[in-house]
């Protein structure tokens, strides 16, 4: 789960983290209010889950309470990639000397999350990594957090001052604290700075949360902001399903997410577009069927859905159960083509066919066929 | 006998009590695996269709001698399990659960390091080697003896291929999910060394998708130290960027982890890559005949070659298996040297 910048910083500073004063505002009004508080010249950051901001011009320094209300206002209400902003964080400018960067991951490879620093800051590093990789220091965390001995050498890493080194080496500790402390995945301060006055500020801060881990962190559960998700995707999540959504014309309702994964590579393979991936998971609820059909029906681009399931702990029974619940409860105008195999088809064949439906068995198969009746309904 | 499991494996089965748990534990008995002993904390003494119940891994193993365990609780419960499973030195452990916290699988994988304990997942359907032994919750039915080797990220994409090279006529040696997320136990360049080292494994399936460089590490690893043939298949071609494709550990990230990388990368490696699963078993059948050994190999269901291989057992001991997923207890015949060599080699 993405965080915000504010609630990213919000982790920050109660960790003990330096972060800039700021504050949420929903209008220009309320704004100018905050500015007035904090002092000129400030900072409007739009605040949308995607990366980008500035480029789009979703971040902009003001001098004074006219320029900030055009701002403001400009800025709540645009849309950054697809993502409209609904508010905008106001801080002080700060005046800066250098930008750093700082950043935690999962090191998928060595099994530990990692500290990147890199004294390139305030650009994506993703693009540091690619065009100047020796300007990143990896250290990798272990039991132990990030020692004290280790974090000094990434701050003399980052900055040759001792009085910069000596301010940077506890925030990277507690940035360390942050990120197993809320089981981020990737807690970032891009960029971090030091002030013309050498003090060291986080101005920015990303911190996506493990999506697994957020059933001990109802605090950090609450955070979520549904605004900011496609509809599809929240109503998926609620009903138990792995949803994404997807450019193409055919739906698929699919059982694991490999099988999901390959489905939608086959339908690309074989000359169709697919709609999204969808998994309906392991389990045996014909409840999550009808929540996936209720998805799929509901976006106007998907002109024929394929199911397609192989069952191990999912039996086809169930899902032809749900299927049918599902046409009993709505109104389904687009063809539903069927593939079949694995645990209890016999059964999911009977309860099919006495509705007057058929099931194919092999995927490629079904997959032809769908694209064929979507060809058709268009 | 295959690898990592066969018919010298005696299963334990944490969270047996439970729904799951519960209902694998009859599927893989079923199956002819023979499932020792179940651990529920408190509720010891019961038993679930004739298998006994523990409160603890140590007193399953100290009474029943199990040495492999498969886990089958919540997500909430699951870093301990493993935990006790590897403290009760189990040589083998799997763990079906799916959705355990990152942090959680940091720490587990610090805590095996240097231990003896094999991890199998979590996230992952588990393993089996067909006609002698089940673990986990693959169905039985689709998978038939033979000398392919199958290594997945993947769950019911693995069961796809399997059948698929069962209707080829194409049976497998073991087939084995190593689970869908950022960290697992046991990764595709550990399977690969094991599959090559087989000597009932003719060719190797491995069913990669995005995310991670587990996929470019076992091009890497095939390279240098694989001389079987190799087919691999990579999920997820059409999946958009920063976007979690179901598993934990499907996701693209910063460019890195494209289905497009890996597959370039296999190619380089000398690898054939399948570009739809259907396309598998004509690259294995073609991979067997470049070596020579398609014969030996594809022979539906009956693994020929393996009565002549090894020699180290009287003939007696081997079956021809039987098929799987029917109902009633296959009993062994001549079962008492192995089952001599098994004490041995279980205790510690």
């Amino acid at each position: 789960m993405n965080l915000h910048e504010y609630q990213g910083k919000d982790l920050l500073r109660a960790a003990g983290i330096p972060v800039p004063p700021g504050e949420v505002a929903l209008s220009a009004a309320e704004a100018i209010e905050i500015a007035g508080r904090l002092g000129y010249p400030a900072v409007v950051k739009a605040q949308v889950l995607i990366g980008g901001r500035g480029k789009a011009g979703g971040v902009k320094v003001v001098r004074d309470a006219e320029e900030l209300a055009r701002e403001a206002g400009r800025i709540l209400g645009m849309e950054i990639r697809g993502h409209k902003v609904h508010r905008v964080l106001v801080t002080p400018s700060a005046e800066i000397e250098r930008e750093y960067y700082a950043g935690i991951v999962l090191d998928r490879k060595v099994e530990t999350p990692v500290l990147m620093v890199s004294p390139a800051g305030g650009i994506d590093i993703e693009e540091v990594a690619r065009s100047t990789p020796e300007k990143i220091l990896n250290v990798h965390l272990d039991g132990r957090g990030l020692p004290g001995y280790r974090a000094r050498a990434a701050a003399r890493f980052l900055d040759s001052r001792w009085e910069i080194q000596r301010a940077l080496a506890p925030l990277l500790v507690r940035l360390a604290t942050v990120y197993r402390g809320n089981d981020a995945s990737l807690a970032e301060i891009n960029p971090l700075v030091v002030t013309t006055a050498h003090e060291v500020w986080a101005l920015d801060a990303k911190v996506v949360i493990d999506d697994n881990a957020l059933d001990r962190h109802p605090d950090l559960a609450a955070l979520r902001d549904l605004t900011a998700e496609d509809p599809g995707e929240i109503e998926a999540r609620d009903g138990g399903l792995s949803y994404v959504r997807l450019d193409g014309t055919i739906g698929c309702v699919v059982n694991g997410a490999g099988l999901a994964m390959a489905t939608m590579d086959l339908i690309q393979f074989y000359g169709g577009k697919p709609a999204n991936f969808l998994d309906i998971g392991g389990s045996s609820n014909p409840d999550k069927v009808t929540a996936a059909m209720k998805i799929l029906t509901r976006d106007a681009r998907v002109r024929a859905v394929l199911f397609n399931i192989f069952g191990g702990i999912t039996r086809c029974d169930d899902v032809a159960r749900g299927l049918l619940a599902a046409l009993d409860r709505m109104k389904v105008k687009i063809p539903i083509v069927i593939r079949l195999t694995g645990t209890n088809e016999r059964e999911a064949r009977d309860l099919l066919g006495a509705r007057g439906m058929t099931a194919l068995s092999d995927m490629d198969e079904a997959v032809r066929a769908v694209i064929a009746r979507a060809a058709e309904a268009a | 006998m295959s690898i990592l499991v066969g018919r010298d494996s005696r299963i334990l089965v944490q969270g047996i009590t439970g729904r799951d748990g519960s209902f694998h534990a009859r599927q893989m008995k079923e199956y002819g695996t023979r499932v020792v002993a179940g651990v529920t904390p408190g509720k010891a003494g019961e038993n679930i269709d004739g298998i006994p119940v523990f409160d603890s891994v140590e007193e399953a193993v100290a009474r029943t001698r199990a040495n492999v365990s498969v886990i089958y609780v919540p997500a909430g419960l699951a870093q301990d399990a493993v935990y006790e499973a590897v403290d009760a030195e189990i040589p083998l452990v799997v763990c079906i659960t799916e959705g355990l916290p990152a942090r959680d699988m940091v720490e587990v994988a610090a805590y095996l390091h240097g231990r003896s304990t094999r991890l199998i997942g979590p996230n992952c359907p588990g393993l089996i080697s067909p006609g002698q032994c089940k673990v986990g919750i693959m169905p039985g039915f689709i998978h038939t003896p033979g000398r392919i080797g199958l290594v997945s990220r993947s769950g019911t994409l693995t069961y796809e291929v399997v059948w698929q090279l069962t209707r080829a006529g194409m049976g497998q040696s073991t087939c084995i999910g190593i689970g869908g997320d950022p960290i697992v136990g046991t990764r595709f360049v550990d399977t690969l060394a094991l599959f090559e080292a087989d000597d009932k494994t003719d060719a190797i399936v491995l069913i990669g998708e995005i995310g991670g460089s587990d996929e470019e590490d076992a091009a890497a690893l095939i390279e240098r130290h694989v001389s079987k043939p190799v087919v691999a298949f990579i999920a997820g071609q059409t999946a958009p960027p920063g976007k979690r494709m179901g598993h934990a550990g499907a996701i693209v990230s910063g460019g890195a982890g494209t289905a497009q990388e890996k597959m370039a990368r296999f190619e380089r490696a000398g690898v054939p890559v399948a570009r739809i699963p259907s396309e598998i078993p004509g690259l294995v059948a073609a991979g067997l005949a470049r070596r020579g050994r398609g014969r030996l190999s594809v022979v539906h269901g009956v693994p020929r070659k393996a009565a002549k291989s090894g020699g180290k057992k009287p003939k007696a001991t081997r079956r021809k298996a039987k098929p799987a997923g029917r109902k009633g207890k296959p009993r062994r015949a001549a079962p008492k040297p192995r089952a001599a060599k098994k004490t041995r080699r279980s205790r510690p």
